[in-house]
């Protein structure tokens, strides 16, 4: 475990938070058949007010901030008051966030904007998705809707491929092999195999990952996250009223966020994600770490390229080292630098909309030692890393232990 | 003389003509695709359209098994992003070769396939093949 440097504590615990997360709920992932996505975010909600007895619900909430992608797998917008009313929240104000993959991490950072204004004392954000109901080819087109219409989806583009650009730049460029990639499945799935809300909680070895069939090559069929089901949520409170609600929250300290072209082409490079850079960047300094401070990450596997570009993006290693970091075991749950112990994206799976706040509750459970059979031990700084499409929006979020 | 505007729907009817064409700046000469009525670098709306040579280097690729419903009839199908002679970046379907035959770094050629969409959208193709 990487220890914070001597000096740098007292800088952190002069430093006041920017919110406090005094609870967290977390819906089962999976195929939730039969269930609409607003009764999957409530029961995500209901988690989050079990696990915070000290709360009113119909008194002590002021605003529902929700990441929701798209209207077209359910055929339903106006997210925002819908899955309020489900919750048992109304009247409050529900406010929708739409950033692709990354909507409910930037819902977090509208939360944080909601609670630092002044404007309320205690917010939820949250995401929600329901995915499994469609075709494939469906979920393949609407996700695809993410990235730019003329001169992307137009050509026949899809998400897969364009993270298989990716993949393709960073294996011709670092020699990142496609067995690396499948490294990444392996100990995600490890991960995800420990948590009982995950998706697929069953280990895959390397063979299986490597003949799995090609979705868009290099990337196989288990070098992809998973259509998945799913509702998160957190709330938040101003840090001088956290202790009121809990005796474990858990601090924001850092909060980042940054924008790139939509479309992948339009890039210079594409072996790195700028915006995840930038993002990261202005987390750290607002926090006051560093990326070697970080006892523990999730960070937006949504295909395994995908994680080994956010190390490097991280700072967790040097451009083109990721793929030799996961290799190495280093970011296993055992290792240095546990990545998504929850199992992430791959393995726990990607609801796009819920991912970003889902992210942050693995943090929140393991920073108040209630991750179970799948806690680290000690750990003290945790970090988020949530992209929306193959990149257009990353937001990156720093969290302290209470 | 009448302008021609600076969008992506004109960019769409060059295609059809079977031209590759750029928005440059008047200002700062910077050239740009997708067409946006501002130079992204400088600012100035003094602008015009300038046709590409449409030949260009293979940047990095994929093979997509697994397509969206429009797509469904052509695939397997290789798709990738070109470095054109200009220094623009250009996305695109890869024909005229076989998908183990691509390797990053090989010279394409932009070519059209000027059948028209009979639906919204209604944008021909431009693709890449070998020269």
């Amino acid at each position: 475990m990487y220890n914070l440097l001597s000096g740098k504590e007292d800088a952190l615990l002069a430093r006041k938070p920017l919110v406090s997360i005094v609870s967290a709920g977390l819906s089962k992932f999976g195929k939730r058949k039969g269930m609409y996505g607003r009764e999957i975010f409530a029961e995500a909600v209901r988690e989050a007010f079990e696990r915070c007895p000290n709360l009113n619900p119909k008194q002590d909430i002021e605003a529902l901030i929700v990441g929701h992608m798209g209207e077209s797998f359910e055929h339903q917008g106006h997210t925002g008051p819908t899955v309020l009313d489900w919750a048992g929240m109304l009247p409050i104000p529900a406010i929708r966030i739409e950033s692709a993959c990354a909507s409910s991490g930037v819902a977090l950072r509208c939360g944080i904007f909601a609670v630092l204004s002044g404007m309320h004392d205690v917010v939820m954000v949250g995401g929600v998705e329901k995915m499994t109901h469609r075709a494939t080819s469906d979920v393949t087109e609407f996700l695809a809707m993410a990235s730019d219409f003329p001169f992307e989806q137009w050509q026949g583009m899809t998400f897969p491929g364009l993270y298989a650009l990716i993949a393709t730049a960073h294996m011709h460029r670092y020699g990142t092999t496609e067995e690396q990639m499948a490294t990444v499945a392996v100990k995600n799935h490890r991960h995800g195999a420990l948590n009982p809300k995950a998706h697929m909680q069953k280990e895959v070895t390397l063979e299986q990952v490597m003949s799995s069939r090609v979705i868009a090559w290099p990337l196989k069929l288990f070098d992809c996250s998973l259509i998945t089901d799913g509702a998160s949520c957190l709330i938040l409170t101003k840090p001088e009223l956290a202790r009121k609600f809990t005796d474990a929250p858990v601090h924001v300290i850092g909060s980042g966020q940054a924008s790139d072209a939509i479309g992948l082409y339009e890039r210079e490079e594409f072996t790195t994600l700028k915006a995840a850079k930038l993002a990261a960047r202005e987390a750290y300094r607002m926090a006051k770490v560093e990326s070697r401070d970080v006892d523990i990450a999730e960070v937006h596997d949504c295909f395994t390229i995908a994680e080994i570009v956010a190390y490097e993006d991280l700072g967790f290693c040097k451009p083109g080292e990721g793929g030799g970091l996961v290799k190495k075991g280093t970011t296993t749950i055992e290792g240095e630098l546990p990545v998504n112990t929850s199992g992430g994206l791959k393995s726990k799976g990607h609801p796009v909309g819920a991912t970003g706040t889902a992210q942050a509750y693995e943090i929140y459970l393991q920073l108040t030692e209630q991750a179970e059979r799948r806690q680290v031990k000690d750990a003290e700084i945790g970090l988020t890393h949530n992209v929306g499409g193959s990149g257009a929006t990353a937001a990156v979020h720093i969290y302290r232990r209470g | 003389m009448e302008t021609i505007p600076f969008t992506i729907e004109q960019f769409y009817k060059f295609i059809g003509e079977r031209k590759l064409m750029a928005v440059k700046c008047r200002s700062c000469a910077t050239l740009f695709v997708p067409p946006k009525n501002v130079c992204p670098r400088c600012f100035s709306t003094d602008l015009e359209w300038t046709k590409l040579e449409e030949k260009g280097r293979l940047l990095t690729y994929t093979v997509i098994h697994v397509p969206p419903k429009q797509f469904q009839s052509v695939a397997p199908y290789a798709v990738g992003i070109i470095k054109l002679e200009e220094g623009l970046h250009l996305l695109g379907m890869i024909r005229g070769v076989k998908p183990e035959e691509i390797k990053v770094g090989i010279n394409l050629i932009v070519d059209f396939d000027t059948d028209m969409p009979s639906q919204w959208p209604m944008w021909p193709h431009y693709f890449f093949r070998p020269p």
